[in-house]
């Protein structure tokens, strides 16, 4: 791994001041220092965000569930307001990576990364999810851009995440066997006036599929989206899965989370 | 560099490190702690777990600086005055191990299981240990082992 310059500011202003075009945030690092160790990506400075106090937390009012960025997975999975409010986003963190990957990775780290295949960004997208940032709010569709790519800009910083409770929700992955990163993701989340089936690890970015939510938001049964062909164009193709075989599992899987709902 | 000051099996330990410096760096070529081994280097295999502030954590995927302060134990600090701890007793006894190169890992995971919670299903055990990779398939009795500590824990 290549040298750098390591900071550990004490608020979100001094953060935002360290950062540069060369330099990264850094929260639970299992993302980051990996890719700085493979030589995938180098920075002159390393700005830790973890002593920053307010960016940790979870907050419930009656609408909405506060996730603050520096959140780890494992705090997410095991609180008992999350559990209540909306049980399939507990699930979801509980079954990210493995146990020691939990117990440091972070929710501001998933999202800001946006990995094609982070479990996460579907619960943004499904749950209707405003993302604050120490500049603006940002609506979870316009906030996953593309590839590794959000609507982040320099120096700019999550600091929490704001979920819509919804009336029910779940989500169902399958897995990687060897890593648990979700080869392909259904977050399917009713809420009062629609239903978002929101699909990550299929393509190159998280999205919502439109047929699917539109037929469950008319009908919400398992039946109403049985037999429902999702085209295998645009989807990722690799050893691991092909397009077709993607295709078929997202809707086999949002099937699935429709049962579970 | 940095002053990284950390609790390392009850030892107060001191050392002026480079900021990128891993854990699982400062651990074996710092304080020669070479029992938490570096399996894959891509925080998959689990080899290099460790505990810090009695949690487990992959101690190849975190800055030494970055838990400056805390609390840490290695497979090193597990046996007590010469007395093997439970979890190793427990691999021991059912041949929990092959060649043995995971096996650090394993134990500082499964320790870490037993923590939280006190019997675990066959099920939780495996789902526990995901992050815990054998490549000599030993994980049958790598299961046994955990379900024989928490007889003994």
């Amino acid at each position: 791994m290549k040298s750098f310059n390591y900071h550990a500011p004490k608020d979100v202003k001094d953060a935002s001041k360290l950062a540069s075009s060369s330099s990264a945030f850094l929260a639970g690092g299992m993302t980051t220092i990996p890719s700085m160790k493979l030589g995938l990506a180098s920075y002159k400075d390393v700005i830790d965000i973890k002593n920053i106090k307010k960016l940790s937390g979870i907050k419930v009012s009656g609408k909405t569930v506060t996730v603050g960025a520096t959140t780890k997975h494992v705090e997410v999975a095991s609180s008992k307001e999350v559990q209540k409010a909306i049980p399939a986003l507990a699930k979801l963190a509980g079954n990210i990576g493995d146990a020691q990957v939990r117990n440091r990775g972070t929710i501001g780290g998933s999202i800001s990364n946006n990995d094609p295949s982070a479990c996460y960004p579907s619960a943004c997208m499904a749950l209707n999810a405003v993302i604050h940032t120490n500049k603006r709010k940002i609506d979870a569709e316009k906030f996953f851009v593309g590839m590794f790519e959000t609507a982040l800009k320099n120096g700019e910083l999550v600091e929490a995440i704001e979920f819509q409770i919804p009336e029910k929700a779940d989500y169902q992955k399958h897995p990687n066997p060897a890593s648990r990163y979700a080869i392909i993701g259904v977050f399917v989340a009713k809420h009062k006036k629609d239903v978002n089936v929101a699909v990550t690890g299929a393509k190159s970015c998280v999205y919502i599929d439109k047929d699917l939510s539109k037929k469950l938001s008319s009908s919400f049964s398992a039946a109403a989206i049985e037999g429902m062909e999702v085209k295998s164009s645009g989807m990722n193709s690799d050893m691991h899965a092909s397009a077709e075989y993607r295709a078929n599992l997202v809707s086999l899987y949002a099937k699935k989370a429709v049962e579970a709902c | 560099m940095t002053k990284v000051t950390l609790e390392v099996n009850g030892k107060k330990v001191s050392k002026e490190v480079p900021d990128h410096t891993l854990l699982s760096v400062f651990l074996r070529d710092n304080l020669n702690l070479t029992g938490t081994h570096v399996g894959c280097d891509t925080s998959q295999c689990g080899a290099c777990v460790v505990h810090v502030n009695g949690k487990s954590i992959k101690s190849c995927s975190t800055l030494a600086t970055d838990i400056d302060g805390s609390k840490v134990t290695t497979i090193e600090g597990l046996a007590k005055k010469g007395k093997l701890h439970p979890m190793q007793e427990a691999f021991k006894k059912t041949h929990g191990l092959q060649c043995g190169f995971c096996t650090p890992g394993m134990v500082m995971s499964a320790v870490d299981l037993l923590q939280t919670k006190k019997n675990p299903t066959e099920s939780e055990i495996r789902e526990w240990l995901e992050g815990n990779i054998c490549r000599c398939t030993g994980y049958q009795n790598i299961v046994a082992a955990v379900k024989e500590a928490a007889t003994k824990m």
